[in-house]
């Protein structure tokens, strides 16, 4: 198993549900609490499993906002894995989920800084590394009902742009959005073999745009000065 | 990436050890060169100087209780491989202080084994620091094989500069100091020679850039919202900017006083004024300039994760 989501950049609206779900989640779970320090203070911060950024991709007309949400890629080959000199970051061999444990970590760092998409956090109260842990403690869950047994960002996300499932899986929805929609991974070029997809926005065709008529010719000789003092009078 | 100050100084300090305990044990080889007197106190100082700087590294852990858990993956972790080799090279440098304690025979076959154990122990251990840095892919500053060779002459350099400042010290008759200054001449220079390689090597952009981390290859892509609206982790961590006209100028101090300044000291001493003190002012020179060094290796280290947050190149 190959386990991991596909994101689709084309309809999420970047609303934070899935980071809110994912912190709602996790707090209480396996490798909870997710400390906020100074919540209700000047400069409020705390542990996130998933952040959104928002970029503007492409130049006027062209130029679209992209909602972009990250979070652990569970890449095949994990470099955060193997830097980790105490042997607390594993990746579970069956589902090839990048997990922490929480009883080895020394909270050193060393695997937050080996991986480029920033989805490792250390927990400073209670010194050791966080991250995405692809909600095992509920996909997995057998008393929850089968529908459910998915990642909390996943089943939260209004816009329907969060899939789950296994790309070793040639049938599964992530492995055909990813097929159908020319999905790719993010920094390919490192080498991680990342397993979240990215789904590009779709191509549609362009929004009319009415033409301004820059042209004075044929404007009236009012006009012409009304262009003029518009121009030279400073505002 | 955020300068973490007791890595810094542990970096320097131990670096600074294993390089004497390096340079000992060539010299120790020499018959008469190094006499007992000198090589208990430069072994007890380097055992010192290493010493302090492990316990410094142990500072900037956010978890100490597991730091034994470190030794464990020397497979595949550099960080686990310096942990375990920094401790097991007390064994050896224990021993090699003993020998000169007990005035072990110098000629002798074992005194040979037991120096290239210690010499090549010390190498490992400082190889081994430079590539926790190099190995890791998503820093381009610092994944070069030059980082690893920044670190193993520097230390070098610094064990030259030591052994150097102990032999006029401590031997009453130095017969050798020519030679000695003349090797911590030529170490000073090919240090201070791979670190500008290094900061030539890292001036020319390359690596990823915010289109191939969002995957938009074929536009241009800026960041609109960077999605938090205060500090966190990976700010703290990662967004560390320093001006570029301060790095020049840190540049320019760390390169005067690491190398220059040395040198100098060096070349006034070979034209005849032999003072220890002078040595040791250029050794502390260095020291202080290889501090500096240290801070701006990782002042002008650019993690990918920046590009996320709305840095173009890297």
């Amino acid at each position: 198993m190959r386990l991991g989501l596909a994101i689709d950049l084309d309809t999420c609206v970047g609303c934070n549900a899935c980071a809110v779900a994912c912190k709602q989640w996790n707090a209480s779970g396996t490798t909870g609490p997710l400390t906020d320090y100074h919540p209700y203070g000047d400069n409020p911060s705390g542990v996130w499993f998933n952040r959104i950024r928002h970029y503007e991709v492409d130049d006027y007309p062209n130029n679209k906002t992209i909602h972009f949400p990250m979070s652990c890629m569970h890449c095949e080959d994990a470099d955060c894995v193997s830097v980790c000199p105490t042997g607390a970051s594993y990746k579970m061999p069956e589902t090839g989920i990048v997990l922490v444990d929480q009883d080895k970590c020394m909270g050193c760092n060393y695997c937050a800084w080996a991986c480029p998409y920033g989805a490792r956090e250390l927990d400073r109260e209670d010194g050791v590394m966080k991250k995405c842990t692809l909600c095992v403690d509920r996909i997995f869950d057998e008393q929850l009902p089968e529908e459910e047994r998915q990642p909390a960002c996943v089943l939260t996300c209004p816009a329907h742009a969060r899939f789950f499932g296994d790309y070793d899986d040639p049938n599964s929805t992530v492995s055909r959005l990813t097929r159908e929609r020319g999905g790719s991974q993010l920094m390919p070029e490192l080498g991680y073999k990342p397993v979240n997809t990215y789904l590009p926005p779709r191509e549609r065709a362009a929004v009319p745009v009415h033409p301004v008529d820059n042209t004075t010719e044929q404007a009236s000789l009012l006009d012409k000065i009304r262009n003029w003092a518009n121009q030279a009078i400073e505002r | 990436m955020h300068p973490a100050l007791s890595v810094i100084f542990f970096t320097v300090v131990s670096g600074a050890g294993y390089g004497l305990f390096m340079l000992l044990a060539v010299a120790g080889l020499f018959a008469g060169l190094v006499v007992a007197e000198m090589g208990i106190t430069a072994t007890v100082l380097a055992v010192v100087m290493i010493s302090i700087g492990l316990a410094s590294s142990t500072l900037h852990l956010a978890n100490p209780k597991n730091a034994w858990r470190s030794f464990l993956r020397f497979r595949s972790s550099w960080l686990s491989r310096e942990a375990v080799f920094a401790v097991l090279f007390y064994l050896p440098a224990l021993l090699y202080g003993w020998a000169w304690w007990v005035e072990a025979d110098t000629n002798s076959l074992w005194w040979f084994i037991l120096s290239c154990i210690v010499f090549a122990g010390a190498l490992l251990t400082v190889f081994s620091t430079g590539m926790i840095y190099a190995c890791l892919k998503t820093i381009r500053q610092w994944n070069t094989p030059i980082t690893p060779a920044n670190y193993v002459f520097i230390s070098i350099m610094h064990g030259a500069l030591l052994l150097l400042c102990l032999y006029l010290f401590i031997v009453p008759q130095p017969v050798a100091r020519q030679e000695l200054a003349l090797v911590a001449l030529a170490a000073s220079l090919l240090a201070g020679l791979m670190k500008m390689v290094y900061y030539g090597w890292i001036g020319k952009p390359a690596g990823p850039s915010i289109n191939t981390a969002t995957g938009f290859n074929r536009a241009t892509v800026r960041l609109l919202d960077i999605g938090h609206s205060g500090d966190n982790f990976l700010t703290h961590e990662f967004s560390f900017v320093v001006s570029p006209c301060r790095i020049m100028a840190l540049r320019i101090l760390s390169l005067v006083l690491s190398f220059i300044v040395p040198i100098i000291v060096i070349a006034v001493m070979l034209n005849g004024a032999w003072h220890a003190s002078a040595a040791a002012l250029g050794f502390v020179s260095s020291l202080l300039g290889i501090l500096i060094e240290r801070w701006l290796f990782f002042a002008e280290a650019k993690h990918v994760v920046n590009l996320y947050h709305g840095a173009q190149r890297t």
